[in-house]
C-alpha cells in the first residue's frame, strides 16, 4: 500500500513537472512576428524585437545551459567568471564556517542557560531583542569592525544560525524529564557526567531540529549576503548575472540554491533521526 | 526499637507561598535492617514525599532521616529508588539501562565486569534474552523488571519504592510482585514501598504503615502484618488474621483517615500506635465460616 502511493506520488510529480515546463515552454516560445525595422535599429533593439524570441529563456536553453555548466563546474577565468561549482564551494565553505562557530557557542551556552533558571532569565531579554533583527541590518557594522567583506558575511551566518540552536538547546535541556535527572541523581552521576549521559542525549533531538532550522536560514541568508559583499559566492553569482542580463543563468542559480539548501536539510535530518530515541 | 537502621526524625515539608500549605509536620518513623514498610495513603497525603526525601532527592523542611547513623544530606547510591514510571533512559537498552547504575557504583570497572554484573541481575528479573532490547520494545511489566534490576544491581542497603507496579495490569503486577518478594526474601533487603494496593501491602509487608489525609497528614498506625514470613500469595486469605487485617487497613482508607486528627487529640507523632491485629474477624451466623471453605483464590 504504501509502495503503490509513493509510485502513484511520484507519477503526480512527474505529471505536475511536465505541465510546469510544457506551460513555460509555450509561454516563452518565439512569436514569430518580427517587426519590420531597418538593421542598424534592429541590432539595437535585440532578438525580442527582431524575432519576437521571448526575453525570458524557455526549459530547453536553461537545459542546455545547465549541461554547459555541469560539464566544466570549476572553470576560473578570472573575478567575473567562474564556475558554479567554485561559486557554490564559496558559498558553503562560508556557511560551514559561520554555521560552525554558532554551533560552538550555541550549544554550550544553550546547556548553561537551560541548567541555571538565573542565566535563563537573565538572558531572556538580550536573546528576545537579538533573535528577531535580520541578519543582513548586521552587514554594515561587521563591515566597519570586521573591515573585511568576507569575514562579514561568515560573522552574518553565525548571528543568523545562533538563535535557534540557543533557543532550541535551553529549551531541550530545560525540558528533560524530571525522572532522568532523578536517576542520575540517585546513582550519585557527577555533573559533568550528568550533561554527558542524561541531558545531552534527552536534549539532542530537540538540539538537532535547532540546527536544522538553523542551517535552512543560514543558507537562505548566505545568498542576500554575498549579492551584498560580493566578489565570490552564488548570491554574488545571481546578482552578477543579473548585471549581465544572463536571466538563464540566474535560473540555473535559483535551481542550484535549491538543491543545495535541500540537501543539507537532509543531511541533518539524518543525523536527527540517528539521535531521535522512541519512548 | 533501639537498633533503627532507618529513623526519620520529626521531618515537616511546608510550601511557602500566599498560603503556605503544611504537607506534613513532625514525622516520626524507624525502620529495622531488613524490615519491608509499606505506606498506604490516599493521594495527597505526602507519601511521595516522604519516600523523596528518604532518597534525598527533597528535603524535608524541617528534622532530618538518619540512615545507619547518618544523617541523609542527599541522593546515595545505597538508596535505590525504583520509580512509578520506571524511568529508564529510552536511549539505552536493558543492558545499557543497567550497566550505567552499575558502572556508577563502581566507577573503576572495565567494561566486561561491569556487563557482567549488570547480566546477573537481568537474569535474575527474567529478563534473560532481551537485553539488547530498547525501552520502546518492551511491555511496562519488563520496563519495570529493568527498573528492579538497576535498582538491585547497585546492592543498595535500602530499596525506595513509589508505586512501582501501580501502571500494571494485575495479572503482570502479582508476577512481579512474586519476584519483588522472593527476591528481597531472598537477600534480605530492607525496602520503603509506598501503594494505593491494600493486597499488595499485605502481601508483601512486614509493617504497614497508615497515613491519614493530607495537607496536615499524620502517620496514624503501624499495622503488624501477622501473616508469616513464608507467605504465599494463594493461601493469604486462608489465614486466620487475614480479613481481620484487610478489614482494619478498608477501614481506615474508607473512613477513618478523613477523620483521624478530629478524633485522636492526643495522638503522639514521636509514639506511633503499633496495631497487631489479634483476633480474627466476627463470622456471620446465617453464613458459611469466611475462613475455611470459602471459594478458591485465583492465584496468578
Amino acid at each position: 500500500m504504501t509502495a503503490s502511493l509513493r509510485l502513484r506520488a511520484a507519477i503526480v510529480s512527474i505529471f505536475l513537472l511536465a505541465v510546469f515546463l510544457g506551460a513555460w515552454h509555450l509561454a516563452t516560445r518565439s512569436t514569430g512576428t518580427a517587426a519590420n525595422m531597418s538593421p542598424e535599429y534592429a541590432k539595437l533593439m535585440g532578438l525580442t524585437a527582431t524575432q519576437g524570441k521571448s526575453a525570458m529563456p524557455g526549459p530547453l536553453d536553461v537545459g542546455a545551459k545547465l549541461w554547459e555548466h555541469l560539464k566544466r563546474p570549476f572553470y576560473d577565468n578570472g573575478p567575473n567568471d567562474k564556475g558554479l561549482g567554485i561559486q557554490l564551494a564559496f558559498s558553503l565553505g562560508r556557511v560551514m564556517l559561520g554555521y560552525l562557530i554558532a554551533v560552538a557557542i550555541a550549544i554550550p551556552l544553550g546547556f548553561l542557560i537551560g541548567m541555571s533558571p538565573l542565566m535563563s532569565k537573565a538572558l531572556d531579554p538580550f536573546i528576545q531583542i537579538m533573535k528577531p533583527i535580520s541578519p543582513l541590518a548586521w552587514m554594515p557594522l561587521a563591515l566597519y569592525t570586521i573591515k573585511d567583506s568576507s569575514l562579514s558575511a561568515i560573522f552574518v551566518i553565525f548571528i543568523c544560525s545562533v538563535w535557534p540552536m540557543l533557543i532550541n538547546t535551553a529549551f531541550g535541556v530545560a525540558s528533560v524529564r524530571k525522572e532522568w535527572i532523578n536517576v542520575a541523581r540517585t546513582l550519585e552521576v557527577g555533573n559533568f557526567r550528568r550533561a554527558f549521559t542524561v541531558i545531552l542525549p534527552a536534549a539532542a533531538p530537540t538540539i538537532l531540529t535547532g540546527m536544522r532550522i538553523s542551517i535552512g536560514i543560514a543558507w537562505l541568508v548566505i545568498v542576500a549576503a554575498e549579492m551584498l559583499v560580493g566578489g565570490t559566492g552564488i548570491g554574488y553569482f545571481v546578482w552578477n548575472e543579473w548585471n549581465n542580463l544572463s536571466i538563464t543563468n540566474v535560473i540555473i542559480a535559483i535551481l542550484l540554491i535549491g538543491l543545495v539548501g535541500m540537501v543539507l536539510d537532509q543531511i541533518l535530518a539524518r543525523v536527527s533521526r540517528l539521535v531521535t530515541f522512541p519512548e | 526499637m533501639t537498633d533503627k537502621f532507618i529513623s526519620i526524625e520529626g521531618i515537616a515539608k511546608r510550601y511557602d507561598g500566599a498560603r503556605s500549605t503544611t504537607i506534613f509536620e513532625n514525622l516520626w518513623l524507624g525502620m529495622t535492617r531488613g524490615e519491608f514498610v509499606c505506606v498506604i495513603g490516599h493521594s495527597g497525603c505526602g507519601k511521595t514525599t516522604v519516600l523523596n526525601i528518604l532518597a534525598g532527592l527533597d528535603v524535608p523542611s524541617e528534622g532530618a532521616v538518619i540512615v545507619d547513623g547518618q544523617a541523609i544530606e542527599g541522593p546515595s547510591l545505597d538508596r535505590a529508588v525504583i520509580f512509578q514510571s520506571h524511568a529508564l533512559l529510552p536511549w539505552r537498552t536493558v543492558l545499557g539501562n543497567v550497566a550505567y547504575a552499575v558502572s556508577s557504583k563502581w566507577r573503576k570497572w572495565d567494561r566486561a565486569k561491569v556487563k557482567a554484573h549488570a547480566l546477573k541481575y537481568i537474569e535474575l528479573v527474567g529478563l534473560s534474552g532481551a537485553e539488547h532490547k530498547r525501552p520502546s520494545e518492551l511491555s511496562g511489566g519488563m520496563k519495570q523488571r529493568v527498573g528492579i534490576a538497576r535498582a538491585l544491581s547497585i546492592t543498595p542497603k535500602i530499596m525506595l519504592m513509589d508505586e512501582p507496579f501501580s501502571a500494571l495490569d494485575a495479572l503482570t503486577r502479582g508476577t512481579l510482585q512474586d519476584e519483588v518478594r522472593r527476591i528481597c526474601v531472598e537477600t534480605g533487603q530492607t525496602v520503603f514501598m509506598i501503594t494505593h494496593d491494600v493486597d499488595e501491602a499485605i502481601y508483601l509487608a512486614d509493617k504497614i504503615v497508615l497515613m491519614t489525609n493530607g495537607p496536615g497528614a499524620v502517620l496514624a498506625e503501624i499495622v503488624e502484618n501477622p501473616l508469616p514470613k513464608d507467605r504465599l500469595r494463594g493461601d493469604l486469605h486462608r489465614h486466620p488474621l487475614y480479613y481481620a487485617l484487610r478489614n482494619h487497613i478498608i477501614d481506615f482508607l474508607v473512613s477513618r483517615s478523613k477523620t483521624f486528627t478530629a478524633d485522636t487529640p492526643d495522638h503522639d507523632p514521636r509514639k506511633v500506635p503499633v496495631v497487631r491485629i489479634g483476633r480474627t474477624e466476627p463470622i456471620i451466623v446465617s453464613s458459611k465460616p469466611a475462613d475455611s471453605d470459602g471459594p478458591q483464590a485465583v492465584a496468578s
